[in-house]
């Protein structure tokens, strides 16, 4: 069974989100790990640069595939999770919690509002199998 | 692994040919020049002989066994197809040689684009691009140019089905353009309601490879161009699986615009590792100006640049020569592109003829779909309920057992089989995509059923069989994340 933490906020490309303070905390699901399998390289922004919502802002590569990570909410990059370059594997360990990827200055907190809820993200999650 | 590296071959001081004396005064190289920290292997003729021979006796080829990669039409390669091209005439030829002294060459060409215009139903053709993903960049770049020519410079975005081939959004990148992916529908063809969506004036175009990475024939391919017409977009057709509709459909009739071919997939010229590959591309009229260039044109006058002294004794003044295209993208290759591999497919063309190349899409096409309904009783098969064209997509997976697709396919190796293109495409959960190609017998894709069947048995009797093999290769299973992870790109660094 899939870990669906409580709390966070989800995206259909299977992203979670965090606010913390004035900032969002965002990573890739348990989901999205197990389903890429161990992952082997991991391409952050760098701090500074602007996305909007749901754009590629970096690139999760496994031995079975490559994928982009989408911005939960439009804003500006304040700080990346350097760790993940040397050692991508973080985030097959721990994907909510030292896997996360980029902390987010959000243009617009409300963004937040339109993702998903984690009793709905865990139906979409079984419904994919 | 039981073959040492060339390194590891060889002692200090032996040498693979004796070099003769000089016969010109020696002239030391300027200082600062002289390098001698290369560490270059030393080892006898005989050595390396064996050596490289041996090593070539472990590679798997499809002169060696079956190979269903998926998407890459791995199909036998006709030995006339060498035979033509090791021609002294073509063989001999230099790049830069003078147009009138090339002429059985220009000859060829001119008529390998006529035919690529006729299999594809387009009115301009240009053999520059080297292979199938340079072909995508040339044809995006002329969609681009086309927008620009009209003074229309909003549209940014090409569309893409998430059933495409994975090198159009690279393809679309390195064009400067933005990719928006399209979802597939219930029956794997382009969601229409989605596309629908996606049409505004920002549109440049939409890549289609029809047909999809899920060898399916999208069933709304009509209202899928008319739709991307009508919001001012051109249609990209990604050719690589033509082999599924030589002599049966056009893309150029079905209102595609630009189409590259794969010569080294669908015309039977070596790749993978055998190649170099040739990307082909085909317009119809409006963008034939476009085409990257030199092209061949004839002209039945003779050589248009020399005022010809006399005619020739029999008469004939057609002449071919090189021209660029009034608005080119320009050239995307040096000299003419792959010649030898031009030469292949003509020879391929030719020896097949309209009926043949015909025949070769309908076997193509009916031994995929005599796999997909053996292989459909032993594993999941997304799309069952379709006819499928060239190759198909099953699921690797097995009730009651845990092994995966990666593990299926390790497992294949052992019955000598070359593993079918897995985990692609990605919207097909542990994906197995399998490519028979006409050129295989009954007899084989029978092989290959019974080794599924097997492998579905041993699945669930003797998972660990699975996820340890290959077992009978020269290496068993790799440590594909450490690979990964811990890059080793010089033998030298194993050393140290």
């Amino acid at each position: 069974m899939m870990n669906v933490p409580l709390g966070l906020f989800y995206t259909e490309h299977d992203e979670w989100a965090q606010r913390v303070g004035q900032e969002v905390v965002t990573g890739i699901t348990d989901y999205a790990q197990d389903q890429l399998s161990d992952i082997v390289y991991v391409e952050l922004p760098e701090v500074g640069d602007h996305y909007a919502a749901g754009e590629p802002y970096g690139v999760v590569e496994s031995v079975k595939a490559a994928s982009d990570v989408f911005m939960p909410v439009g804003g500006e990059i304040v700080a990346v999770n350097e760790e993940l370059e040397s050692a991508p594997e973080i985030i097959n360990q721990d994907p909510f919690g030292k896997g996360w990827m980029v902390r987010i200055q959000p243009d617009d907190q409300s963004e937040l509002g339109s993702l998903l809820d984690a009793a709905t993200y865990q139906a979409r999650v079984e419904a994919k199998g | 692994m039981t073959e040492p590296v060339i390194y590891d071959i060889g002692r200090p001081g032996l040498c693979a040919m004796p070099f003769p004396a000089p016969d010109v005064p020696r002239a030391p190289l300027p200082d600062g020049m002289v390098r001698d920290e290369l560490r270059l292997p030393e080892a006898s003729q005989l050595d390396v002989v064996r050596h490289f021979t041996r090593l070539s006796a472990l590679n798997h080829s499809i002169d060696k066994g079956f190979y269903p990669l998926g998407s890459c039409t791995m199909k036998y390669n006709p030995r006339i197809n060498e035979d033509m091209a090791r021609l002294a005439g073509f063989a001999g030829t230099h790049p830069m040689q003078d147009e009138e002294v090339a002429q059985g060459n220009l000859h060829l060409m001119f008529t390998l684009q006529e035919w690529l215009k006729e299999i594809g139903g387009f009115a301009g053709a240009s053999l520059q691009p080297a292979a199938g993903a340079h072909g995508e960049f040339a044809g995006i770049l002329m969609v681009r140019a086309y927008h620009l020519d009209r003074g229309d410079t909003q549209r940014r975005k090409i569309l893409i089905p998430d059933s495409a081939h994975g090198t159009n959004p690279a393809s679309t990148a390195m064009s400067g353009y933005s990719v928006v992916e399209i979802p597939s529908d219930s029956r794997g063809n382009v969601d229409l309601a989605a596309l629908r969506a996606a049409c505004d004036d920002h549109v440049a175009g939409l890549m289609l490879t029809n047909p999809n990475t899920l060898g399916l024939f999208d069933e709304h391919v009509q209202e899928v161009v008319d739709l991307v017409h009508g919001c001012g977009g051109l249609v990209y057709g990604d050719g690589a699986n033509m082999n599924a509709l030589l002599g049966i459909a056009r893309p150029g009739d079905l209102g595609f615009d630009i189409l590259h071919y794969n010569l080294h997939k669908t015309f039977g010229t070596p790749h993978g590792g055998g190649g170099p590959g040739s990307g082909p591309v085909a317009v119809c009229e409006r963008l034939a100006h476009f085409l990257p260039g030199p092209i061949v044109e004839r002209v039945d006058e003779g050589n248009p640049s020399l005022v010809r002294r006399e005619p020739p004794e029999d008469g004939d003044l057609t002449y071919y020569h090189l021209v660029m295209p009034p608005k080119s993208i320009g050239r995307v290759k040096v000299f003419h592109g792959h010649m030898g591999i031009f030469v292949r497919a003509y020879a391929y063309i030719r020896m097949h003829g309209p009926d043949g190349l015909r025949r070769v899409a309908e076997h193509a096409v009916l031994n995929a779909n005599y796999l997909q309904a053996r292989v459909g009783q032993w594993f999941p098969i997304p799309q069952r309920d379709r006819i499928c064209m060239h190759e198909f997509v099953a699921e690797g997976t097995v009730p009651g057992s845990d092994v995966r697709a990666l593990d299926i396919s390790k497992r294949l190796m052992d019955f000598g089989i070359h593993p079918p293109t897995n985990y692609f495409p990605l919207i097909v959960h542990e994906a197995l995509m399998i490519e028979p190609t006409e050129t295989e017998s009954k007899a084989t894709l029978d092989t290959f059923a019974a080794a599924m069947a097997q492998i579905a048995r041993e699945a669930v009797e003797q998972p660990e069989l699975l996820h340890q093999a290959p077992h009978t290769t020269p290496v068993s299973r790799m440590d594909e994340v450490k690979a990964a992870r811990e890059l080793v790109l010089s033998y030298w660094n194993v050393k140290q």
